[in-house]
């Protein structure tokens, strides 16, 4: 994670601003290729986030993604304003993709901290040729001559009011209210910035509020009343709008132009715009006065932007969740305080009382985890991108389909499954799917369809990617397996399930040749190592030439757990209850102690080796003797040992936390996987049961 | 304003430097500057970690936060003594690692200037890596720890113990 406090809060907003805008870009282009329409409100939208990006990075000082953004605001520029029909949009959708993948490749390397020195000249040179291009063929035409433009008329890029504006030049005196887009912060900080910047095109500039920077009223004026300007210059109306269209994050501009008195100060002048603009229906938003619905998808744009959500650094909500646990635990303190027992009362008001408390305490809780849970859309809907390129590239006809795309999950788990599920979502396409031809042979529609599914079981959430492809091959499999050695059992022995999941084992591949996207072997066991590492588990299913599914099932959150206490001892430990199979107090004739001194315990016919808490982590205890205490038999992986304790405390839902790193820097404790804290206050370490399986 | 910010600033670190918490340990003073202690406690429930050098006795809850507690006594491989109400731990926080210090007794804050210091003797072996400098104070000496080696020394110390072993 990275330290919050280390990176400069402006420069982390812009990544934050600029990736989320990348990622509604990436979104829009890929949502327009599959309609084919490049419409005017996707132009414009498109336009808008170009126009942002420019204006931040230059702000910011990253001039390669400035510069790119400005040759694509050209381009999306003179379309726009020639109310073009984009042609042959492809080229358009690649060269607009590879911008996209470039920026996210230099915000990447912002965010590392990295110099964003990538070289985007060869996009901007793609960028101007196709500029030009159409120039030629759309610059010199105007409305009649044929070329497919869609609205004859040109639209008016300002809401010009009927006040008689003149736009021929001279020295004139303009009064101007720039607005900011709602929520786009520090609007004082970015006023500041844009009057500074025109102090070099307009003479005589004032503005209200008149102290920007050190005024902490500021903010809220511009907020409310906009930020209003006055000012000198002999330039025209048009270019004076286009000037002040060049600064970031203004969502509207009203401009003016005042009878040359010289002597009319800023406020005089605000109040009566100000009043002016009221009568307005709707705030002036110059960049998408167009059809109908353009003005529908703007209003819909909006509400998506400005919508009631703020962002919050998960390093904050990292130390909230800290808290809300502490508080718990200071709940447990005061109304199960020792002290109350001492009194030997009839408590019933106390009762009552720590009873709602503890109420209010869950709730809180709950209201935390849910805090840090977000739709797996983000990540569903990068697979859009994927599907693309590779069907593109392979020649495949591929529908993607998303269902449950909203279901929840915690912040950690989505940043661990991503990469995985990228791949498994390329393994179907180039693997799964067959040719066009060969579907249709087979009686399949071409296309093939892919189809992610989320859902919620239990504590878990399943992720199912499933394609209809040509399916597993268990033939296939199994010689693939024998040629390399990877066959651990009796082929005739093997369930379907066990075939099938031979796909995960490291070094192997079906596909004969490699392709650019996957078949170098390396790849599904990377994926199943992936999501082990958050608890999730792997499993494949398939049916011959009907298609293959990939389920991933994964624990809602890391971050708490069902965890049974045991004691040891003195000491707690903690095992996650989904490993638990049975616990038992075993019969002295069950056990069975080899030559080595390892022990063993017969449960129904099975035997399964004992593992002593006490002995593997040098702890004092009374009780040694297998009888009296406690044995709790867990699987992982299908792989099971009982672990011997003194006594079960009991079943709690625990917050997991991570061993101190300076604990964690000098050994890596096999069998400890973290610690927690009880209800007393007390400290409980996590038992990982996959490291007590591998023994010491 | 920004000017006088840094004035403050200069000035807290002012205050901080020269200063040294002193603690004793048997019959030695020890000293640790100021600026990485974090706060003083009384003895804690000690939860044991298994796998641990005998140093590191185990982790603590401070107040939600979980943090390691390294016995000092052990640390410069002197007799283990039981904890009393006197044991403190000095919870120090050193690159942004968080570390309780178990120690005899924390006695006082003493400002030793710089000229009162002398480095100490190269030949002494046993603690001197721990040691940065010697503080004079009147007739007392108080040996100066060198918190970062306290912390990370051990790598090499284990790698050395395994190459014997």
């Amino acid at each position: 994670m990275t330290d919050y406090s280390s990176i400069d809060t402006l420069l982390e907003m812009f990544i934050f601003e600029t990736s989320t805008l990348l990622e509604q870009l990436e979104q829009t282009i890929l949502d327009c290729e599959q309609t084919k329409d490049y419409g005017l409100g996707v132009v414009n939208e498109i336009f808008r986030i170009m126009h942002t990006i420019k204006g931040s990075s230059t702000m910011m000082e990253f001039h390669n993604i400035s510069t790119l953004a400005h040759v694509t605001e050209d381009l999306f520029s003179f379309i726009r304003e020639r109310q073009l029909q984009l042609a042959d949009d492809s080229a358009v959708s690649e060269l607009m993709l590879g911008s996209i993948d470039f920026m996210k490749v230099e915000m990447l390397k912002i965010k590392n901290g990295d110099p964003a020195d990538g070289d985007a000249s060869f996009l901007i040179e793609q960028f101007r040729a196709l500029l030009a291009e159409m120039k030629q063929l759309h610059g010199t035409a105007d409305a009649a001559s044929g070329t497919p433009i869609r609205a004859p008329e040109r639209q008016p890029l300002i809401e010009s009011k009927e006040s008689g504006i003149s736009l021929e030049s001279g020295h004139c005196r303009y009064m101007a209210v720039l607005r900011y887009d709602e929520g786009c912060e520090m609007e004082n900080l970015r006023a500041y910035q844009a009057v500074m910047n025109l102090q070099s095109e307009l003479q005589s500039i004032a503005h209200v509020p008149e102290d920007l920077l050190e005024d902490e009223k500021a903010v809220a004026e511009i907020r409310r009343e906009g930020l209003r300007l006055s000012f000198q210059t002999d330039k025209t109306y048009d270019q004076i709008y286009q000037l002040l269209h060049q600064i970031s994050y203004v969502r509207s501009i009203v401009l003016e132009k005042q009878p040359d008195t010289g002597v009319l100060s800023v406020g005089e002048f605000t109040s009566e715009l100000v009043k002016e603009q009221h009568k307005l229906d709707s705030p002036v938003i110059p960049l998408r006065e167009a059809t109908p619905r353009a003005q529908e998808e703007t209003k819909r744009g909006a509400s998506s932007q400005q919508s009631n959500f703020i962002s919050v650094h998960i390093a904050k909500l990292d130390e909230l969740m800290d808290l809300v646990g502490e508080l718990v635990i200071a709940e447990a303190m005061v109304t199960q305080n020792p002290d109350l027992q001492g009194l030997g009362l009839e408590l019933e008001q106390f009762q009552k009382a720590s009873r709602h408390l503890r109420k209010i305490t869950t709730e809180m809780q709950d209201m935390v985890m849910s805090i840090r849970m977000i739709p797996l859309s983000g990540t569903f809907q990068r697979m859009h991108r994927i599907v693309r390129d590779m069907g593109k590239k392979l020649g495949k006809d591929v529908r993607l389909q998303l269902v449950g795309e909203d279901t929840e999950v915690d912040k950690n788990i989505i940043d661990h499954i991503a990469d995985p599920m990228m791949h498994m979502v390329r393994n179907a396409i180039d693997h799964g799917l067959e040719s066009g031809e060969e579907r249709i042979r087979r009686g399949k529609p071409a296309y093939g369809t892919l189809t992610l599914e989320a859902s919620h079981a239990g504590g878990e959430v399943l992720i199912r990617i499933r394609d209809d492809g040509r399916g597993l091959d268990k033939e296939k499999l199994l010689q693939r397996a024998r040629q390399n050695d990877l066959l651990v059992k009796n082929e005739s022995e093997m369930t379907d399930k066990e075939i099938y999941s031979l796909i995960f084992l490291p070094g192997f591949s079906t596909k004969d040749q490699i392709t650019e996207f996957s078949g170098r072997g390396v790849g599904m066991d990377v994926v199943t190592k992936n999501i082990e590492s958050v608890g999730g588990v792997v499993t494949v299913d398939s049916a011959l030439h009907e298609g293959t599914v990939i389920t991933i099932r994964i624990p809602l959150t890391m971050a708490i757990i069902d965890g049974m206490n045991v004691r040891v001892g003195e000491s707690r430990y903690t095992l996650p209850t989904t490993a638990i199979k049975e616990s038992f107090r075993p019969a002295a004739g069950d056990i069975i102690t080899d030559p080595d001194g390892g022990e063993m315990i017969m449960v129904r016919g099975q035997c399964y080796s004992i593992e002593r808490l006490h002995r593997r982590f040098e702890v004092q205890t009374d009780v040694t003797g297998l009888t009296q205490g406690i044995l709790i038999m867990v699987e992982q992986n299908d792989r099971q040992i009982c672990i011997f304790a003194d006594e079960l405390i009991g079943q709690q839902q625990v917050v997991v936390k991570a061993l101190p790193p300076y604990i964690h820097n000098l050994t890596s404790i096999e069998g400890v996987s973290g610690c927690t804290l009880l209800g007393d206050g007390s400290i409980s370490l996590i038992l990982d049961v996959q490291g007590l399986l591998n023994g010491k | 304003m920004a000017s006088q910010i840094q004035q403050d600033d200069i000035e807290i670190e002012d205050t901080q430097t020269g200063k040294f918490l002193t603690f004793q340990l048997e019959e030695e003073f020890y000293g640790i500057e100021i600026r990485f202690v974090t706060e003083i406690i009384g003895i804690q429930k000690i939860t044991e970690v298994p796998e641990m050098p005998e140093y590191l006795r185990g982790i603590i809850n401070l107040r939600g936060k979980i943090i390691p507690v390294m016995d000092v006594r052990l640390r410069f491989k002197k007799s283990f003594r039981e904890y009393t109400d006197r044991t403190c731990v000095i919870v120090v926080d050193i690159k942004e690692i968080s570390i309780g210090l178990i120690v005899d007794s924390v006695s006082e804050v003493l400002f030793i200037p710089e000229e009162e210091m002398i480095p100490p003797p190269e030949f002494h072996k046993s603690t001197s890596k721990f040691i940065k400098a010697i503080g004079k104070v009147g007739q007392d000496v108080k040996l100066i720890l060198d918190c970062e080696k306290l912390l990370h020394e051990q790598e090499v110390e284990d790698l050395g113990e395994i190459v014997r072993s």
